[in-house]
Formats: C-alpha cells, sequence, structure tokens
C-alpha cells in the first residue's frame, strides 16, 4: 500500500484534510457555543445545517437567485431558525432541569427531520453546483478543487471575527458572562434571552456556512444529510472541549487530518472512515475527558 | 427610596420572609441585621427581581416593581453587591467594571476613575482575571462594579463577610463616602456593631420578620440587640 504514495498523493490529502477540517470547525463551533451558554447538547444543529441546504437550493432553483445573494440569504436566514427554534423549544425551559432540554432538543431534531421528508420530499436533491468553486485548479502536478483553496480561509476570517467579537465587544462580554453565571449577569442589566438568541443566531449562520462547503463537496441533498457531518462535528467539539471556542476548532482539525490521514495510509480501512471520530471519541472521553483545551473545573451549574 | 409593604417570599413550602415591612428613607444608609437564615438575602433578591415575592408590595419612589423583571429593576437605578460576591471569574478586572456599566451607553471614565480612587488595588490589578483576586479584592471588586451603573439604591450583601478587621473598617468608610455622593444604600450585615454605627436606620430581621426597628444608634443602646447581635 504505502509504496504506491506519491508525494502528490500526499500533498493532496492535506489540501483535503485542511478542508474536511475547516468545514468540520464551522459546524463544530455552533455545538460548543451552544453548550457554553446553555450546557446543552444542541441535538438540533445537525438538522439546521441540513435546512440551511435546502435554503440555498431554493433560493437558486426555485428563486433563481445568484449564488453570493443566495449564500448570504441562506446564512441569514439559518440564523433566524436558530433564533426560532431555541424561542420555540428552549427558552420555555429556562428554569426546567437541564434533562428536560436535551429531550426538547431531540425533539426539535426530529421534528426538522421529518418536515423534511414531508415537505421537501426523502427524494435525494442535487447541490446546485457553483462552478466558481467546484473548478479544478493544476499547480505543478497536483490538482486541486478551488473550494479546498477557499475554505481554510473563509474558516480563518470567521474564527477570527468570532473570537474578536468574544473577546474585544460589548455583546461579547454579556456572552461570556452570562455563560458563567445567569444571576449576576440578570444584574448587570443583561437581558440573557438576547445574548442566547444571539449565540444561537451565530451557530447556526456558523453552520450553514459549513453546509454550503459540504454542498459543494459533497452535493447530494437529503433530510438526514445533516446527521453524519453533526455527529462528527460534535465528537470534533468534545475533543477540543466543548465549550471552548478554540477547542472545537483543534477538534475539527484533528478530525479531518484523522479521517484522511489514516485512508491515505491505510486504505485498508477506508470503508470505516465515518467510524474514527468515534474511536477518537471514545479515546479522548478515556485519556482527556474534559477535552484536549478543556477546563477540568468540575461544572458548577 | 424604597417601600416595603407585607413582603412574603417562600422557596416551596419554605416561608422565608413573612410579610416584612420597611422603608428604605432617600439619601440615607439603612441596615438589616439578623442571623443566619433570618431571610435578609431574600429580601434584598426580592427587591432586584431575582426571586418573584409570593405577596406584598415592594415601591421604589413609589413605583410598584414587586415581580417585574430584574433587567427592568435594575435599568430604574438599583444596583446590588452580591452576597458571595459574584465577581465573573473569566473577565479581568476593567472588564467587570465595564460590565457593570452594562446598561449605560455614554463615557465610563470619571466612573472608572473614581472606583479606582475608592480601591486604587484594582487600578494596579485592572488587567487580571476577576477569578485571580483575593477575596478582599474581589469584594472590592463587586463594590465598584455595582457602583458603575451609577445607580440611585446601592444594596450590598454583607460587603465585610471574609475581610480583615482593618479592610472591614475600610469598607465602612467607603460606603459613608459612596453615601456622601448621594446614593442611597441598604446593607445587609453581619457585623451589626458596625453597621449599626454607619447606617441611621437599622432594622433586626429574626426567622423572616422585623422584629425591631429604630435609628442605628437606638439599637447600638437597645438590651435585647446587645444580648443577640453584639454579644455584651
Ligand atoms: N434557593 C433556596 N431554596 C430553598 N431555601 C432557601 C433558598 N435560599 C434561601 N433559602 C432559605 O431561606 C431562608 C432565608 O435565607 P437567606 O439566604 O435569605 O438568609 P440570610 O438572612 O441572608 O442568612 P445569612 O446571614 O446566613 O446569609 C433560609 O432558611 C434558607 O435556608
Ligand atoms: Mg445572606
Amino acid at each position: 500500500m504505502i509504496q504506491n504514495l506519491t508525494t502528490e498523493m500526499f500533498i493532496q490529502s492535506v489540501a483535503n484534510a485542511i478542508s474536511v477540517g475547516s468545514l468540520y470547525a464551522m459546524v463544530a463551533i455552533g455545538y460548543t457555543m451552544v453548550y457554553g451558554i446553555l450546557r446543552l447538547i444542541n441535538f438540533a444543529h445537525s438538522d439546521i445545517f441540513m435546512m440551511s441546504m435546502y435554503f440555498v437550493f431554493y433560493l437558486i432553483t426555485i428563486f433563481a437567485l445568484p449564488w453570493p445573494i443566495a449564500f448570504i440569504a441562506a446564512v441569514l436566514a439559518t440564523g433566524v431558525l436558530g433564533i426560532v427554534v431555541e424561542a420555540a423549544a428552549y427558552r420555555p425551559l429556562r428554569e426546567a432541569p437541564r434533562i428536560s432540554v436535551l429531550i426538547s432538543s431531540i425533539g426539535v431534531s426530529y421534528l426538522m427531520e421529518n418536515f423534511g421528508v414531508v415537505v421537501f420530499s426523502g427524494i435525494q436533491k442535487q447541490f446546485p453546483p457553483v462552478p466558481a468553486f467546484q473548478s479544478v485548479v493544476v499547480i505543478g502536478s497536483i490538482y486541486f478543487q478551488k473550494l479546498s483553496l477557499y475554505m481554510p480561509v473563509v474558516t480563518a476570517i470567521s474564527v477570527v471575527g468570532l473570537l474578536y467579537l468574544i473577546d474585544k465587544t460589548k455583546i461579547g462580554m454579556a456572552m461570556r458572562a452570562t455563560s458563567k453565571d445567569y444571576e449576576t449577569a440578570k444584574l448587570m442589566g443583561i437581558n440573557i434571552n438576547t445574548v442566547i438568541s444571539t449565540t444561537f443566531a451565530i451557530g447556526s449562520m456558523l453552520a450553514c456556512v459549513g453546509a454550503i462547503m459540504w454542498g459543494l463537496k459533497y452535493p447530494k441533498i437529503e433530510p438526514y444529510v445533516g446527521i453524519m457531518p453533526g455527529l462528527k462535528c460534535f465528537i470534533a467539539a468534545v475533543i477540543g472541549g466543548i465549550g471552548n471556542i478554540k477547542g472545537a476548532v483543534v477538534g475539527a482539525y484533528l478530525l479531518g487530518f484523522m479521517e484522511i490521514m489514516i485512508v491515505l495510509f491505510i486504505p485498508a480501512l477506508s470503508s470505516y472512515k465515518d467510524a474514527f471520530a468515534f474511536i477518537m471519541l471514545i479515546a479522548i472521553l478515556l485519556l482527556r475527558p474534559a477535552g484536549i483545551l478543556g477546563e477540568k473545573k468540575a461544572d458548577k451549574v | 427610596m424604597i417601600k416595603v409593604e407585607n413582603l412574603r417570599v417562600n422557596y416551596g413550602s419554605i416561608e422565608a420572609v413573612r410579610g416584612i415591612s420597611f422603608d428604605v428613607p432617600d439619601g440615607g444608609i439603612s441596615t438589616l441585621i439578623g442571623a443566619n437564615g433570618a431571610g435578609k438575602s431574600t429580601t434584598l433578591k426580592a427587591i432586584c427581581g431575582l426571586i418573584k415575592p409570593a405577596s406584598g408590595e415592594i415601591l421604589f419612589n413609589g413605583e410598584s416593581i414587586g415581580g417585574k423583571d430584574t433587567v427592568a429593576i435594575v435599568s430604574k437605578g438599583i444596583s446590588l453587591v452580591p452576597e458571595g460576591r459574584k465577581i465573573f471569574a473569566d473577565l479581568t478586572v476593567l472588564e467587570n467594571l465595564k460590565i457593570g456599566a452594562y446598561l449605560r451607553k455614554d463615557s465610563l471614565k470619571d466612573d472608572i476613575d473614581w472606583v479606582y480612587s475608592l480601591f486604587p488595588r484594582l487600578e494596579e490589578r485592572h488587567w487580571q482575571l476577576g477569578g485571580t483576586l483575593s477575596g478582599g479584592e474581589q469584594q472590592m471588586l463587586a463594590v465598584g462594579r455595582a457602583l458603575m451603573s451609577r445607580p440611585k439604591l446601592l444594596m450590598m450583601d454583607e460587603p465585610s463577610l471574609g475581610l480583615a478587621p482593618l479592610i472591614v473598617s475600610d469598607i465602612f468608610s467607603i460606603i459613608k463616602e459612596i453615601n456622601s455622593k448621594g446614593v442611597t444604600i441598604l446593607l445587609v450585615e453581619q457585623n451589626a456593631n458596625m453597621a449599626l454605627k454607619t447606617a441611621d436606620v437599622g432594622y433586626v430581621m429574626e426567622t423572616g420578620e422585623i422584629t425591631l426597628s429604630g435609628s442605628g444608634q437606638s439599637l447600638l443602646e437597645n438590651d435585647a440587640v446587645r444580648a443577640a447581635y453584639l454579644g455584651t
């Protein structure tokens, strides 16, 4: 196996791993942000991802919008969807035990999947092609989809922007305060519902960016399309240390590299590719349960 | 400034506050003293909307605020230094001060300077994370943070708890200084001696009820108070 490995293949795989990691990062951040502020594993996140792919599909195929406008509109619509899901399914349970909120998120997840089957039909749709991203560039003897060059750039800009928002702005400060202590945040005059809505909007919009990347790379849409990427990105967030945004990014790239590199070096395992994430999850839970960048501190809430 | 009438607060079946009435006069320092579990913190929490009263009235400058949302109450000019300080551990000292002024849109410079002049230690450590401050420094930060909203009424829940005796007298003189700037104060204290010496009006709470009230001086001289809270 290894004797067939060429430098070209290796470089191509690295590029592929970076782009897959970039995609995972966009979705993993949403899991980690919602966990940070609500201590909730948001099962509906993978379905928000799925819905956003349909938004892009319909905006381009039915409304015939050019792709840049369709992408922006889909990102905004997904942000609104995140706010609506939070307001309808989680806000009424603010004082309820956390397990109730978790169950509610599983309910919303099933609801959206079944909504997808009924309204969009279970038949697979084709994600609209965008040649600007999908065309191939040749550098030396290596072929890249343009996409794999753009994806890390988009992720880098998004992550830097998000970290700036959280570390340097007033709403970011309110988000950090709210994630630690609702009561004291309220005493400061912070409307915690607004802060939580903002968190959902940001997480959902980033998931939409991730979904667009996914759709361009694997152009099939169906109502269950979010489940596998959702699970993997949740695992990436746990690996990095759930609740920690930088951790989610680290976990996402680590998972991307593991998946691609194991297949490159041991092609015989390629049909088990989707299982690596779960093996990594088990390994991290055994070795470092708080995740790579997670705090060891016990959960006070 | 604050008028509480027949306030009752329950936690499930526990009656923590059982129909108390008291006044916090404009511009003065009032204190609520009493043993552990008397219901002092519960009363303060009810005033700022962190707990909904079971019944009774809370009037702020004549306007009913009982049962209102905390953000609405705080934005009227009430600020609480909570029991146990509740500093945001992952925010810097300066950020903790800024978040105290969350509802304000004007310049914070004068207020930050004022807080730094009250507590020079905070200026030295403005870059440090709140969670890494000592207990006494955290208490200073909690008071400073509460001042940043420019409150009309500042409520403090045991600001002297866990402080060295020298710092305790500092805190009380700072409370007087804050009051002299026109901020009405409602002080909850275990340190009955210092509290009553500082306060214009005092109330003694026992198991959810107010059993005694009067000027700070008259309570200091009251035999029952002396026996129960001053140990003399
Ligand atoms: N969250 C809660 N749930 C149930 N009971 C509570 C809760 N908070 C307070 N209590 C009870 O209400 C009563 C009054 O408590 P509170 O905290 O107001 O007392 P306190 O006067 O502030 O006492 P301390 O001086 O010890 O701070 C106590 O019996 C306490 O056990
Ligand atoms: Mg108390």
